[in-house]
């Protein structure tokens, strides 16, 4: 075999192997995805329960809570960042932080400081190779968050938040995730957690001008709110990492998706120029075969005379 | 018929047990509360405690609920928990050796929602 071809199918070889090691992981992400749509679907029940209850206790009663009220002039503010622990997945992670990023660039130009918390290796090895400061950062669940993650989320970011603006506290609360629109369609999107607006939470959970029943509160409303707030920033931490896991998932499928197709065309266009090689090298030999029987026959010929 | 209402047990993740029921006690903050069909509307903080759910074909469902709210309106009711465990998911070997653990520990509030797991438990 000529030198030429023997490397065309080395080639062709180390290819195919990384085409399959693709496919492979395309068809996990793809089951995957289907395993954290489910559970997105399996923690809607509690978000809307709870959101139901937020939006009784804030429209039936006129409690105020530091979750609830806007502070008069925002000094600090908390952005969540939500990324994967793993790359291959596309454009899921600069998506994400880029979207992170604008928003930081939009708070810090209303003049407001920015804490950045991270969630995923990803996202906080960006910040650190910028040598970005990042308040706290949480990694190793992302593929498969539990409820017992997201309280470990949020813990620290309601700590921060009830905590007096002079010691370090925040006074908004913004989360950056990757929204599961579709299995083709991901979308990076921010929003602000908090102070809770009830005026939309009361629009997203009744829709159709239902009219919510007069409670009666046990032990009391402010107590209620005291609980139930808390709760109501763990289900959105708990849900926005869930959809940020289903897309991940989906951005990976479609990056080995669209890897194992390229492979594809790759050994194709190899195989068509090894063909090639060995045809030139018949080629070849043929015509040194000829060229020396020729010779051959042609010195016997002379001898003869 | 007897009245009925709706009760739906939901956890953070999953929907725990739902469908119709005549009567439902659960541990609020200040104290057990019952609820029949009828009650007023009701939000109310739950502590970790078992509840009782007795269903309209005569049967009782014990569920061990920790954290959470029940909320009632419109004869449906609907008991938030952060986690909830039917009576009958419960392993009572895996929980006597968190009781224990819990115990040595010292961990307070890991013995109490091991206590609760294994009362629950019992009332199968």
């Amino acid at each position: 075999m000529g030198a030429q071809l023997r490397v065309y199918k080395r080639r062709i070889r180390s290819v195919t192997a990384t085409k399959k090691i693709t496919k492979a992981m395309e068809m996990i992400a793809a089951s995957r995805v289907v395993k954290a749509q489910r559970k997105v679907a399996a923690s809607t029940p509690y978000a809307t329960e709870l959101t139901r209850a937020v939006t009784a206790v804030g429209t039936g009663s006129n409690t105020k809570h530091p979750l609830t009220t806007q502070a008069e002039t925002v000094v600090r503010s908390a952005v969540l960042l939500l990324t994967s622990d793993r790359g291959l997945a596309g454009a899921f992670n600069s998506n994400a932080i880029k979207a992170a990023e604008q928003l930081t660039a939009r708070l810090e130009a209303e003049g407001k400081q920015v804490d950045t918390y991270i969630v995923g290796r990803r996202g906080l090895a960006h910040y650190n190779f910028r040598e970005r400061k990042v308040a706290e950062s949480w990694s190793g669940f992302t593929d498969e968050p539990s409820y017992a993650d997201a309280k470990k989320v949020a813990g620290p970011l309601i700590e921060a938040i009830e905590k007096d603006t002079a010691e370090g506290g925040v006074d908004e609360l913004h989360i950056v995730f990757t929204e599961f629109v579709s299995m083709m369609t991901q979308t990076a999107l921010d929003d602000r957690l908090l102070p809770l607006s009830l005026d939309e939470v009361a629009k997203e959970s009744a829709p159709k001008g239902e009219i919510l029943p007069l409670y009666d509160f046990e032990p009391s409303a402010e107590d209620v709110l005291d609980a139930l707030l808390p709760r109501y920033v763990e289900s959105r931490v708990y849900n926005a990492l869930l959809q940020s896991a289903a897309s991940k998932h989906a951005a990976t499928r479609r990056a080995m998706k669209s890897a194992t197709d390229n492979a594809g065309e790759l050994i194709e266009t190899l195989s068509r120029l090894a063909n090639a090689a060995r045809q030139a090298e018949i080629t070849q030999e043929i015509s040194e075969i000829v060229g020396g029987s020729a010779a051959l026959a042609d010195a016997t010929a002379g001898s003869d005379r | 018929m007897a009245a009925e209402l709706h009760v739906a047990l939901v956890a953070a993740d999953r929907e725990v047990w739902s469908g119709e029921a005549t009567l439902v006690v659960a541990r609020t903050t200040s104290g057990d509360i019952g609820v029949m069909p009828g009650h007023q509307p009701l939000l109310g903080v739950l502590e970790s405690g078992p509840v009782t759910i007795r269903t309209s074909e005569g049967g009782t469902v014990v569920a061990a609920v920790h954290g959470g709210f029940i909320s009632f309106a419109d004869n449906k009711l609907s008991l938030l928990a952060e986690i909830a465990e039917l009576s009958d998911e419960i392993d009572v070997q895996r929980v006597e050796r968190e009781l224990e653990r819990a115990k040595a520990e010292g961990d307070a509030a890991a013995e109490r929602r091991a206590d609760v797991r294994l009362r629950a438990a019992a009332s199968r």
